[in-house]
C-alpha cells in the first residue's frame, strides 16, 4: 500500500517536471512570435488609422512626394519638420551603403584569415589566431562605435583629407570590424568540415598543398563561405550603436562613400525617445523595426538552411 | 544534390591538376597572412588607444564616486552599479530558462522530431534579431503591455508604477537577447556527459527527473557556468536593447527597486561621446569608462573561454 502511494506521487512529479521543462523550452519560440506581433502591432496604424495614413502612408514612404507647392517632388526623411517627410529611400540607401562598405572591408580580411588559418597555418599559429578573433568578437559594439567616432574618424580625415569626420566609410569600416568574426568563424568551419578524404585524394593525384587548397578545399567550401558573407550582411544591417555613433546620421541620397549616412537602425535609436506615443512618427519607426526584423529573419533562416544542407552534403557522402 | 563530392573530385582530376604548372603558392599564402596581420593590427590600434587613453583616469575615486560637474569630473560608480544590477537580474531570468530548454532538447526529444526542429530554428533566429528590435520589443511588450497591464489591474495611482522604463524590463529584454548563448553552451556541456552515467542512474532505479536533477545538471555545471558568463559579457555590452526600456543618463540615486531606472556603462559611453557639450573636457572620463567596460567584458570572456577549453579537454579524455 505504502509503495503504491509513493509510486503514484513520483509519477505525478515526473509528469509535472516534464511539462515544466517543456514550457521553458517554448520560451524561445514564444519570444520570436511575440517580437513579431508586438513590433508589427505598433506599426499597424500606418495601414489602419486614416489620419496616420494621410501623414505617413505606405505610398508616402516609397514614392517621391511634392512637399511644398510649386517645388519638384523629392525623397526626404525629415519627420520633425513642419511638413513631416517620411520617405524611406534615403534610409534604405544609407543602410545598404554602410553594409556594403562593411562587407567590402570584412570579406577579404575574414575569408583571407579563415583560409590562412585552415590551410596554411600550423597548429600553434591557429591556436593564436582563434583567440584573436574571439577578442575582436567580444568587443561591445558601443566600444567599436566609440573607437570609430573618436579615433578612426580622425585617422581617416587626416589620411584622406576629408571635410567631414563622420561618413559612410568610417561607419562601414567599424561595422566591418564587427562582421569579421562572423565571416571568419563560418568560413573556417566550412573549410575544416571538408572531409579529409577529398584532401587525400587530391594529394595522391600529385597536387601540392596549395593546389589542394585552391582546387579542392575552396570549391567545396565556397557555398559555406558565401553563406558567411550573407550572414555578415544580416549583422551589418541590424547593427545599431556603431552606425549611430560613427556615420554622422544625415539622411542623404548619394552614391559617395564619403557622405554621411543614416541607417534604419540608427534612425530608430536616435528618434524613438522623442516621438509622441502612438503618433505617425512612432508608427513609422516601428514599421522600420518590422522591416529590419523580417529582413534579418529571412537572411538568418536562409543562411541557416544553406549551411545545414552543405554540411549534410559534404559529410554525408563519405 | 547534383554536385556531389564525386563531381568535385572529377572536376579536380580531369580539368585542373593535369595541366597546371607547379606553383608553391607563395602569393595566396602571403595574401591570406596579410589579412591576419591587418586584423591583429586593427585590434592592436583599438586596444592600444583605449588602454593608453583610459589608464590614467582609473583610480579608486573614479570607480567609487558618482559623476560631478556635468560628467566632467568625479567617477562612474552609479554606472558600474547599474550594470552589475542589470546583468544580475538578467542572469536570474535567463539561466533557468536556457538550461531547461537545452535539457528538453537534449534529453526529452529526439533531434529529428518536429518540435525540436522548430525550437532550434527559433533559437537560431532569436540570435540573429537585431538588438534595436529587442529594444522596440521591450518597450512595446514589457513596458507597454505587461507593465501597463499590472498598473491598470493592481494600481489606481495617477502616474505609472510599472508601466514605465525600469531596470526589470531592461534586464528581461536582455535575457531574451542572451537566451541563445545560454542554450548553446549548456547543450555543448550536455553532449560531454557520458551516457554510462545516465544508464547507471536509471539502472539504480532513478527516474528521469531524478537523473536530470542529480546527475545531468551537476555534470553540466561547468557548461552552464560558461554560458552564464558569456551571457553576462554579452549583456553588459549591449546598449540598443536598454535604450528605451530603462536606462537613464544621469540619476542622483542608485536603483533600489525593480521599477527604478538605472545608469549603465555602455549607455554612459554613448551619451558622453555623442551629446557632451564639451568633448575635450569629458575625454579622460570617457576613455576611462570605455576601459572599465572593456576590462569587464574581457575578463568575463577569458574566464568563459578557459572553462570551455577545460571542458573540451575533459571530453576527449572520457
Amino acid at each position: 500500500m505504502k509503495r503504491l502511494k509513493f509510486k503514484r506521487k513520483s509519477r505525478l512529479r515526473e509528469f509535472i517536471g516534464e511539462k515544466f521543462i517543456a514550457i521553458n523550452a517554448l520560451v524561445a519560440l514564444l519570444a520570436i512570435i511575440l517580437i513579431f506581433i508586438f513590433i508589427f502591432k505598433e506599426a499597424l496604424p500606418i495601414f489602419t488609422n486614416p489620419e496616420i495614413r494621410q501623414e505617413a502612408g505606405l505610398d508616402k514612404m516609397i514614392f517621391k512626394q511634392v512637399y511644398y507647392e510649386g517645388r519638384d517632388p523629392k525623397y526626404a526623411w525629415q519627420p520633425n519638420s513642419d511638413v513631416p517627410k517620411y520617405s524611406l529611400l534615403p534610409l534604405l540607401i544609407g543602410t545598404i551603403k554602410a553594409a556594403i562598405i562593411a562587407l567590402l572591408f570584412a570579406t577579404p580580411l575574414g575569408v583571407g584569415a579563415a583560409i590562412f588559418s585552415s590551410e596554411f597555418a600550423g597548429k600553434r599559429t591557429r591556436e593564436f589566431i582563434k583567440p584573436i578573433i574571439e577578442i575582436l568578437a567580444g568587443i561591445p559594439s558601443v566600444v567599436l562605435g566609440f573607437f570609430a567616432l573618436m579615433i578612426l574618424a580622425t585617422i581617416l580625415q587626416k589620411t584622406l583629407g576629408l571635410t567631414f569626420r563622420l561618413n559612410a566609410l568610417n561607419a562601414g569600416i567599424a561595422l566591418g570590424l564587427a562582421v569579421i568574426p562572423i565571416i571568419f568563424t563560418i568560413s573556417e568551419d566550412a573549410m575544416t568540415s571538408v572531409p579529409s578524404s577529398l584532401r587525400d585524394a587530391a594529394t595522391a593525384l600529385g597536387a601540392n598543398r596549395w593546389e589542394v587548397s585552391m582546387t579542392t578545399i575552396l570549391p567545396a567550401a565556397l557555398p559555406g563561405i558565401a553563406a558567411s558573407i550573407v550572414l555578415g550582411f544580416g549583422r551589418a544591417i541590424g547593427e545599431t550603436m556603431i552606425v549611430l555613433m560613427a556615420s554622422g546620421n544625415a539622411a542623404i541620397i548619394s552614391a559617395s562613400f564619403l557622405d554621411s549616412v543614416r541607417t534604419f537602425s540608427a534612425t530608430i535609436a536616435a528618434e524613438l525617445a522623442e516621438v509622441v506615443f502612438g503618433g505617425a512618427h512612432y508608427s513609422v519607426l516601428f514599421f522600420i523595426g518590422s522591416l529590419l526584423f523580417v529582413f534579418t529573419f529571412l537572411i538568418n533562416l536562409g543562411g541557416d538552411m544553406v549551411l545545414t544542407r552543405i554540411k549534410a552534403r559534404i559529410q554525408g557522402k563519405i | 544534390m547534383s554536385q556531389s563530392t564525386f563531381d568535385i573530385e572529377k572536376k579536380v582530376t580531369t580539368e585542373k591538376l593535369r595541366f597546371k604548372p607547379k606553383s608553391k603558392g607563395y602569393i595566396p599564402r602571403g595574401a591570406t597572412f596579410l589579412a591576419v596581420v591587418i586584423i591583429i593590427l586593427m585590434l592592436a590600434i583599438i586596444l592600444g588607444n583605449i588602454i593608453f587613453g583610459g589608464a590614467g583616469t582609473i583610480s579608486v575615486k573614479f570607480l567609487t564616486h558618482p559623476p560631478e560637474q556635468g560628467m566632467e569630473a568625479g567617477g562612474i560608480f552609479p554606472a558600474i552599479f547599474g550594470t552589475v544590477f542589470l546583468v544580475l537580474l538578467m542572469v536570474i531570468a535567463v539561466v533557468p530558462v536556457g538550461v531547461l530548454t537545452a535539457i528538453y532538447l537534449h534529453e526529452y526529444t529526439s533531434p529529428t522530431s518536429k518540435i525540436t526542429k522548430i525550437i532550434r530554428v527559433a533559437i537560431n533566429n532569436l540570435a540573429g534579431v537585431p538588438s534595436i528590435v529587442f529594444g522596440l520589443f521591450g518597450l512595446g511588450f514589457f513596458v507597454g503591455f505587461i507593465g501597463d497591464g499590472i498598473d491598470s489591474l493592481f494600481y489606481n495611482s495617477e502616474g505609472p508604477v510599472w508601466g514605465q522604463p525600469a531596470i526589470i524590463w531592461a534586464s528581461l529584454t536582455l535575457a531574451l537577447l542572451t537566451l541563445p548563448v545560454v542554450i548553446v553552451s549548456t547543450e555543448e556541456a550536455l553532449r560531454t556527459i557520458p551516457s554510462e552515467l545516465k544508464d547507471a542512474s536509471y539502472a539504480l532505479g532513478g527516474t528521469k527527473l531524478q537523473t536530470i536533477t542529480r546527475i545531468i545538471i551537476p555534470q553540466a555545471l561547468p557548461g552552464i557556468l560558461t554560458g552564464s558568463i558569456l551571457a553576462i559579457s554579452r549583456g553588459a555590452g549591449e546598449v540598443a536593447p536598454i535604450m528605451f526600456t530603462g536606462v537613464a543618463y544621469y540619476l542622483p540615486y542608485l536603483p533600489a527597486k525593480l521599477n527604478d531606472q538605472f545608469m549603465e556603462l555602455g549607455y554612459h559611453i554613448y551619451v558622453m561621446a555623442t551629446q557632451s557639450p564639451d568633448v575635450e573636457a569629458t575625454k579622460p572620463i570617457l576613455f576611462g569608462t570605455v576601459l572599465v567596460l572593456l576590462v569587464l567584458t574581457f575578463m568575463l570572456n577569458f574566464v568563459a573561454i578557459y572553462l570551455r577549453s577545460r571542458m573540451r579537454r575533459k571530453r576527449v579524455r572520457v
